[in-house]
Order: C-alpha cells, then structure tokens, then sequence
C-alpha cells in the first residue's frame, strides 16, 4: 500500500514526472497557478452556479422558457473551451455523438456531476479576471434564440465559447427533435441557428452550409465534416510506371530520408508520405519525372476511366495534366492521348509535366472542350474532370468557403451538362474496347454531381455503369426530394472525413448508341424540373415530384426506345425513363381505344404486341453486336 | 526562313532538317538514323511555329484534325529554332538523347545539386567519363544511378580530363532537369 501513496511516491523516487504531479487537493486552491483550461472550467462551473439560480427565478417568476429541456441543457457537460478552436469544436464532435447515442446520459447529468473530472462544488473563487468571462450573457442569447417563434434569430457575434455551447445544445436539441423543442419553434429555425453558428465557427458563408451540406450530411457527419476541412489531407505521391517502379522509388526516397508507405490495396502506383526532409517539389527523381505529387482521390478518376494500351483517349480538361500522364503511363505511351485544357496559360502546365514524365503518345490542345466533338469523334475513353467549385477541397484552398454563392453553383453545373454532353458525343459508342465516359468533380454538392449526370443519362444514350472502386460512398438516387437515375447509386463519392481523401465525385458511363434522342420534349422538361428543384420551394416539392412521376411511369410503360438496355431497365422497376414525343401519341391513342369497342381495344392490344416483338428483336441484335 | 508562317505542323524544309540532326549527331552520332527508322513504329519530325516536334506517326494523324490554333504540341518537342535561324536543343530532348547518347558523364551524387542548378561540372564532382571522348563533344550528363540529368559539351578530352585541376570545368553546362523548376516559361510557350 506505500507504493500506491502518493506522498510516499514523491519520497522514494523524486523523479521528473513524480515532481510534475501534484497533490490533488493542491489543484483546487492555488487557482492562480491552473493552466488556462481548468480556469475555464471554473469560470463556466461559477457561472453554471448562478445560472441554476437564474432560471429558478425564472421559472418562479412564469416566464416562458423551454420547460425542463433548458434547465436540463444548462447543467449538461460545458464544452472545454479554449481559444484554439480546434480543440474545442473536438469535443463538441466527441459529445455531440455521444448524446446522439444514448439518451440515459443526459438524465444523469441533470444532478451537476461532471463527466470528465470531479471538483468539489465547494472552490474557491476565483479572480475576478477569470469570473468576468462572459459566460452568463452567451446563455442569456442561447434562451432568447430558443424562444423563436417569429423566427428570429441572434446573429451577433458572442465570443467562443458561447458559440460552441450553442452549437452544441442545438445539436442536442435536433438529434431528439419531439421531446427537446420549443413547440413554438419550426425544425427550420433551429437548423437556420446551427447553420449560423457553424458559418460563424468555421467561416463559411451561411448558403454553403445551409443549403449545400447540411442537405447532403446527417447532423452526426456534419461537424466530422467541417472538422476534416480544417486538417491537411496527407501528402501523396504517384509513382510514373514508365520511367520507374514505385519500390525503386521508394528505395530512393527513402534514401533521401523520406518516410513513406504504399497508398493502399486499390492502387499500385501510390504512396504516402508522412515526413520529408527533402522539398518533394525538387527532388532529382521528380525532377527526372520518376513521380508526381498529386492527391489521392484524383488518382481515383483515371482507375475508373481504365484507358488501355493503343486506345485514342480524351482528357477535356487535363491542367495541370497529372490525370492525363497517369492515362498515358496506363497506356504505356502507345495510342493517342488528347490532352485538353480551354486556359491558354494552364496548358502549359500540361506541356511541361507531360514533357517531365516522358509522355510521348499526347497531342496538347487548348480546345473549348464543348467544342471537341466537332472535330474529333472517335474516342474510345474520355475523363471530363470539369472545373467545379472545389467545395471537396476546402482543405487545400479555403477561399472557397466564403466565395461560393448558389449562382456560382448553378452557372457551374451549367457548364459541366454542356462538357458532359460533348464528351459524349466526342466519345464513340462502336468503339471496340471502349465507349466508355467518365465523369468526375472535387466536389460534393449535389447540383454539380449527381444532377449533370441524371441530365446526361436523359439526353443522350448512355448508362451508368459500376466505376471499379470498391470503397467509397454511392451517388445518390434520392436527396431531400430530388430523384434521379436509380442506378446513381453506381456512381461514387469520397469524403475527407471517412476516405481521408480529397472530395471527389466520379461516375463511369457507358456509351450505348450514338444517336441523340430528339431535344426539346416536355417530359425530359418536367424530369429538368424534378432534378432541379430549389430549396425555396420545399413545400411545392412533393407535388412536382408526383406529377412528374406519375407522367413519366405512363411513358415508361409505353417506351420503346431504341436501345434494348433501356426496357431492361423498366423491367427492373425503373420509372424514371423519360419519353419522347411519340409516347404522347402513343397515350392519345391509347384513350381514343378505350372509349371505343372491344374490338378495338384488341387490336390496340395485338398491335402493342407486335411492337413488343419487333423490339425485342432488335434487343436481341444489339447484344448479340455487343458481344461481339 | 518562312518561321512566321508555321503555324501549322509541317515536315522540315531541307536548310532546317540539316541544321537539326547537324545539332543531333554532335551528341548522338550515326543513331540519328535509328531516330527515323524505328521498327516499332514511324516515327517523323514536324515544325509547329518555331519548334520541332518529334512525334510518332499514329499521334500525328490524330493531331491533324485540330485547328492549327489551337494545337499546341504534339508528341515530343526536341527544340526550337532561334531567330536567327539557329537550332537550340530543349531539355524536352533528353530521353531521346540519354537512350542514344555516345558520350556520357556520370557526376557524383554530392554534386548532382550543383548541376541540377545550373552550375558546370567540375573535375572533383567528376565521376566517370566514356573513353575517347573528344573535346568539344556533346555530352549527356547522368548521376551515378544512371538517371539522365541533362547535357553538355564536354570542355577536355578524356585524356585531358584525367591530368586536370580539382576546380577546373570537365563538362560545360547546357541544359538539366532543373529546368522544369527554374525555367518552365521559357521551357514550351
């Protein structure tokens, strides 16, 4: 038991560390000693104190305030404060997930008891620096925000700490909606608070959190997101599998005294570096084009794309053309790779990496890439990695959190349809190895991913087709009533909290044909609507959504496409398929045969029969070329 | 010289496919030949404004199709011809000439640095030179792992190089690595 004593510990063995710890009851009262996150625990344990009181008497006194849920809410666990906001917005994450989990533990901390440690509730107080910390007003603002019910909201800025703790109480509130709120106030006042506040925390402007991700991430990935945007992504390198194998490389780094290890199962080309001696930018084997440092998750575009040796490859928007050398090196420098990029001055980017890693098969231009399919058709594979507005790289470049506005968004979707139809069209459906299009973005919003390539899927003759990752998050078929394409879910997507890769978008599509379908029908119209829905007008969604529907299962059933993959589709349930024209007619007619007689609903009937037949014939057909 | 008005890829005039494999053959000699008759592919050389691509014959056909424009390089670029007519060789050039090279150079790995900055080499960072190299003869410079770091014109004979001082130049500079960090706008606009 005299080893276990604390004091017989410092006796006997007056160490380094044993002269660090001290008495635990020393702790308490020398308070001008205490690091300045215990002083803060202190202060927020004082003001806790007076705010018990506070809301007695207020609740004595019959105001309204949210009954037991803020009492309860303001003796919970305060978040440790302090002004370096990563630790703190930490635990906001660590706690918000745990009160997520159970519900048990809130009831317990109504008593006072602290989760972390145990003070004696009776400390000294302390100085009077640390007791005017302006704990009490920031409460005085969260019970003010709560009592919404004009929908107002508190956007001046409290300091900190307050900041977080409301962060943290809304959270709670919205993750056990039915017993926590205010009945006054709607669920969207209570997120348009948090979306606030979190613009506040982390300097996003309010649209990109409001509107962008807390549409795409549950409350629980939502701060493990933002939280990822603030850290590096590790640094990743990409061996050039013509000039060198990536163990020599890594035999020659580590040489330099770099510590690296290979990237992952997926890939045999990356590595990862975790310290450098040496700038990676100017080592001679970089300088000699034995590697690239690129990011992992564009490394993820070109596996999908797969380009084989002697195919005729496009790259439409290849700067700074790390993408492009990975296909070429794929290609192991025979066909003919197009590198595209429409900036005059990043082309030369691409003109000098593609020069550095030995690219010998490329032809460089500085093409508007909607304009390529004019001159070239045959492609057998084409990557459009359209310009985005890099909301999947906010890590790299924070800039975009403040710079981004819905119509940036909007303008840029725009142009990524635009690029993604004429990669299409630039790409050749009777290519004997290829016909294959991929699409990828670095960002996550839904606008620039999963609606460009619904629209494509609508407006040429193309599926989506498995990319060849295994790993990563699937597209979307459905988001806060939007729907597009069931097989969205093919299409992949990559978060910085949960690959620790960059975000990234990609979907591989399969050319089926290369007819055009008729432009401009008033179906593919009302599926433009579907999929493009504003956030404004929640509550018309539904209706759009039905109507929309309901027309397009009429067309489904009647479709007859000419693509047999295309009534494949319906058989599995897809009625998503818009129509064209002669679907309209079709439904015209089918009505007219209803008011007629028996007779003519039979013939209706052996004619829809026949047709069936003609077109299955043609099915057959094209699998039969497709085999081939 | 009709420079101006290349705008287009075109083949070589005579004057101008002199002038470049007279600068060729300074570091690769009679394989300026194996050059052109590959038996892999055809390979051929192109003027596109004011430089000389080297470019296999398939990735030429495909590049013809694009506005001249707004082509701007195909297959490999070797150099580019100065305004007065006169060839100069581009690091671009280097595995071309590291694979065909009759004389080379390897310096040792403490001064690798020093060349890859633009700097001679010395006779101290001299660490093995190809027999019978005469002076005045163009040089590929590798490290002492065989990585190819940029070329030369070697200042000694082989000969001369064994009898000479510790600081004197072994191998004058022309062109490394190097420049694709130090000197990427003048490299290929």
């Amino acid at each position: 038991m005299g080893k276990r004593d604390f004091k017989t510990l410092q006796e006997k063995r007056p160490g380094r560390k044993s002269r660090k710890q001290k008495d635990p009851t020393e702790v308490q009262t020398s308070a001008k000693l205490l690091s300045r996150k215990s002083k803060t625990r202190f202060a927020k344990r004082l003001a806790k104190k007076r705010e018990l009181n506070s809301t007695e008497e207020r609740l004595e006194s019959g105001e309204s305030v949210n009954g037991k849920s803020e009492a309860s809410r303001l003796t919970h666990d305060w978040v440790e404060s302090d002004d370096e906001g990563e630790d703190t917005a930490l635990d906001i994450e660590k706690e918000s997930s745990e009160s997520d989990e159970s519900d048990g533990e809130l009831v317990e901390e109504e008593d006072g008891t602290d989760r972390v440690e145990s003070f004696d509730e009776d400390s000294e107080p302390l100085d009077d620096e640390y007791t005017d910390e302006p704990t009490e007003p920031s409460s005085k603002s969260v019970s003010t925000n709560l009592q919404l019910g004009g929908g107002t909201i508190e956007t001046s800025t409290p300091d900190l700490e307050s900041l977080t703790a409301r962060i943290k109480e809304t959270m709670e509130v919205l993750s056990d909606f039915k017993s926590r709120r205010d009945p006054d106030t709607p669920r969207g006042d209570y997120l348009d608070l948090l979306a606030a506040d979190l613009a506040n925390y982390y300097n996003y402007n309010t649209y990109l959190i409001r509107d962008v991700i807390m549409e795409i991430f549950p409350l629980n990935e939502l701060l493990e997101f933002l939280e990822a945007n603030e850290v590096d992504r590790p640094v990743t390198l990409r061996t050039n599998t013509l000039k060198t194998r990536r163990r020599e490389l890594a035999q020659a780094l580590i040489g330099r005294g770099v510590n690296l290890d290979p990237l992952g199962d997926w890939t045999k080309v990356g590595l990862v570096v975790f310290d450098s001696p040496v700038p990676l930018g100017a080592t001679p084997e970089y300088l000699a084009g034995h590697y690239v440092l690129q990011g992992a998750s564009s490394l993820l575009p070109v596996v999908a794309l797969a380009p084989q040796e002697r195919e005729k490859v496009l790259d439409a928007c290849a700067a700074p053309g790390m993408k492009a050398s990975y296909i070429a090196q794929l290609m192991r420098n025979t066909g003919v790779l197009f590198a595209n990029d429409a900036s005059k001055e990043r082309i030369r980017a691409v003109l000098g990496n593609l020069h550095r890693l030995g690219v010998s098969n490329a032809v460089v231009t500085n093409l508007d890439a909607r304009n390529v399919h004019r001159s070239n058709r045959n492609f057998d594979r084409v990557l459009v990695d359209a310009p985005c507005s890099g909301t999947g790289i906010i890590a790299k470049d924070p800039s975009v959190k403040t710079s981004k506005s819905q119509e940036d968004i909007l303008g840029l979707a725009a142009l990524q349809k635009e690029l993604l139809l004429a990669a299409i069209d630039a790409c050749d459906a009777k290519s004997r190895t290829g016909g294959y299009v991929v699409y990828s973005t670095c960002s996550i919003t839904v606008e620039e991913n999963e609606w460009v390539v619904d629209c494509a899927l609508r407006r040429r003759d193309v599926k989506l087709v498995a990319t060849g990752i295994h790993f990563g998050s699937p597209g979307f078929t459905q988001i806060r009533g939007r729907r597009f394409h069931p097989t969205m879910n093919l299409a992949k997507r990559f978060y910085p909290h949960k690959q620790n890769m960059d975000g990234f978008f990609v979907a591989k599509l399969k050319k089926l044909s290369n007819d055009k379908p008729k432009a401009g029908n008033k179906v593919e119209e009302e599926g433009d609507k579907v999929g493009q829905l504003n956030n404004n007008n929640r509550g018309e969604k539904r209706k759009l959504s039905e109507g929309g529907e309901g027309k397009k299962v009429k067309s489904a059933k009647k479709r007859k496409g000419k693509s047999g993959d295309k009534l494949e589709n319906n058989k599995e349930g897809n009625k998503e398929v818009s129509g064209d024209i002669k679907s309209k007619k079709r439904r015209r007619k089918k009505k007219k045969g209803d008011k007629e007689t028996k007779e003519g609903t039979d013939r209706l009937k052996a004619k829809l029969v026949m047709k069936a037949r003609h077109f299955a014939k043609k099915r057959n057909a094209k699998r039969k070329q497709m085999k081939k | 010289k009709n420079l101006i008005n290349s705008w287009q890829m075109r083949k070589l005039n005579e004057d101008e496919t002199k002038t470049v494999f007279e600068k060729l053959m300074k570091y690769i000699g009679d394989n300026v030949r194996t050059l052109l008759e590959r038996t892999d592919h055809q390979y051929c050389f192109r003027l596109h404004r004011d430089r000389v691509f080297y470019i296999r014959e398939d990735v030429l056909k495909c590049g013809v199709a694009v506005p001249r424009k707004n082509l701007i390089s195909s297959g490999t670029c070797i150099g580019k011809f100065t305004k007065t007519g006169k060839f100069k060789l581009l690091i671009t050039s280097l595995p071309i000439l590291a694979a065909y090279a009759k004389y080379k150079v390897w310096i040792k790995p403490n001064s690798e640095q020093a060349f890859l900055y633009g700097n001679s080499v010395t006779k101290q960072a001299l660490g093995r030179i190809t027999e019978n190299t005469p002076s005045f003869a163009g040089v590929v410079v590798y490290g002492m792992n065989d990585m190819p770091l940029g070329f030369g014109v070697a200042a000694r004979s082989t000969a001369e190089c064994r009898r000479a001082q510790p600081i004197s130049n072994v191998v004058l500079h022309q062109s490394d690595i190097g420049e694709f960090i130090r000197n990427e706008v003048d490299l290929l606009t």
